[in-house]
């Protein structure tokens, strides 16, 4: 994302004052960073492509509040993980609520109901399991994976992005690997693939 | 140092992201910590599978069409506003016109034309008490300001 900053600074203020190609050019430079964390987040095609495009509706909508010399993508970026995850939160109470209707004692189900693996390139056992195990990581936890390995962004980037430290970016990835690590390995009836 | 506090640069080594300092500071403790290398060894295996997994890159349609997927719902949204609006003031003045002609029909009884008063003034005093509440609200909001 470093590349496209000059790029950035050529539209970021016409953008601001309202013009409309100039903020097509900023759709345009970020649109697949935005479908694909939007992705990461929330597990399937359909609700990333919905889902970031009402991020970019939300950022032209407040595009006066972005400070000047603030670069757009982390601005823009905070309007992204809120929408999304007020959408996976509203999944969750929704699939609460029909389970309390229909009185069942079946488990409640969880975002990783909609990680289905059909978005994986070139799928594999190894790879689906992989991609169901991140749908079942804490939103905070999916997110730094997602940034980490999905977008390769460094972590003085993912810091920027998520408006905290170097340190908590580390110490996030930590667990949020742990984690997955337990994941697999559960999933894998404590054979570890060579874990 | 306690090795919970080597799990940190653990990743930066993982991620390529430590300083020399730093890389020698966590070689030095994992030649002494079995535990820790081989927690480090497990991070490096997850590091490769997970990096083999990519996520298919759509159809080139779908970026073709994205901003105006965008500009055809700002467009709506505006739609609908002006139409909401409009259809707000309709009702508002079709309401008092109705109202007009009952209070000035001199066929209509006089039990009617104060229920039709009262009914103005409770709306009256809901609309202001609701405009009240939301200023008062938004201008003690904390949040308000916070960054997006």
């Amino acid at each position: 994302m470093g590349s496209v900053c000059e790029e950035e600074l050529v539209v970021i203020d016409p953008a601001r004052r309202g013009s409309k190609e100039a903020f097509e050019s900023i759709v345009k430079i970020y649109m697949k960073n935005a479908y694909f964390i939007a992705l990461g987040l929330v597990g399937n095609r359909d609700d990333a492509l919905e889902l970031s495009q009402e991020a970019f509706i939300l950022a032209y909508r407040n595009i006066k509040r972005l400070k000047p010399n603030r670069k757009f993508f982390p601005w823009f970026y905070q309007i992204l993980r809120n929408v999304c995850f007020s959408h996976l939160r509203k999944r969750r109470h929704r699939q609460t609520r029909s389970l309390e209707e229909i009185e069942e004692q079946t488990p409640i189900a969880d975002v990783d109901d909609s990680f289905t693996p059909d978005v994986v390139a070139e799928r594999n056992e190894t790879k689906d399991m992989i991609w169901k195990a991140i749908g079942k990581l804490d939103d905070k936890h999916r997110e730094v994976i997602i940034l980490r390995h999905f977008q390769n962004l460094s972590y003085e980037q993912i810091a920027q992005n998520l408006f905290c430290s170097r340190g908590t970016v580390m110490s996030r990835l930590y667990h949020a690997r742990k984690k997955l690590k337990e994941l697999l390995r559960t999933k894998k009836g404590g054979e570890t693939n060579g874990m | 140092m306690a090795c919970d506090e080597y799990k940190d640069l653990m990743m930066g080594y993982l991620d390529n992201e430590l300083s020399a300092e730093q890389q020698q500071h966590l070689k030095e403790h994992l030649s002494a910590c079995r535990e820790c290398a081989g927690e480090l060894e497990e991070f490096k295996k997850l590091k490769q599978i997970t990096e083999n997994v990519t996520l298919v890159e759509p159809e080139d349609r779908l970026w073709q069409q994205y901003w105006d997927g965008i500009y055809n719902r700002v467009e709506r949204s505006i739609g609908w506003i002006i139409f909401s609006v409009a259809a707000i003031l309709l009702t508002i003045y079709g309401g008092f016109k109705a109202i007009e002609a009952i209070i000035t029909d001199p066929t209509v009884g006089l039990l009617l034309k104060i229920a039709m008063l009262a009914l103005l003034v409770g709306l009256a005093i809901l609309f202001v008490s609701v405009l009240r509440e939301r200023i008062f609200f938004w201008s003690k909001d904390r949040y308000k300001d916070v960054r997006r």
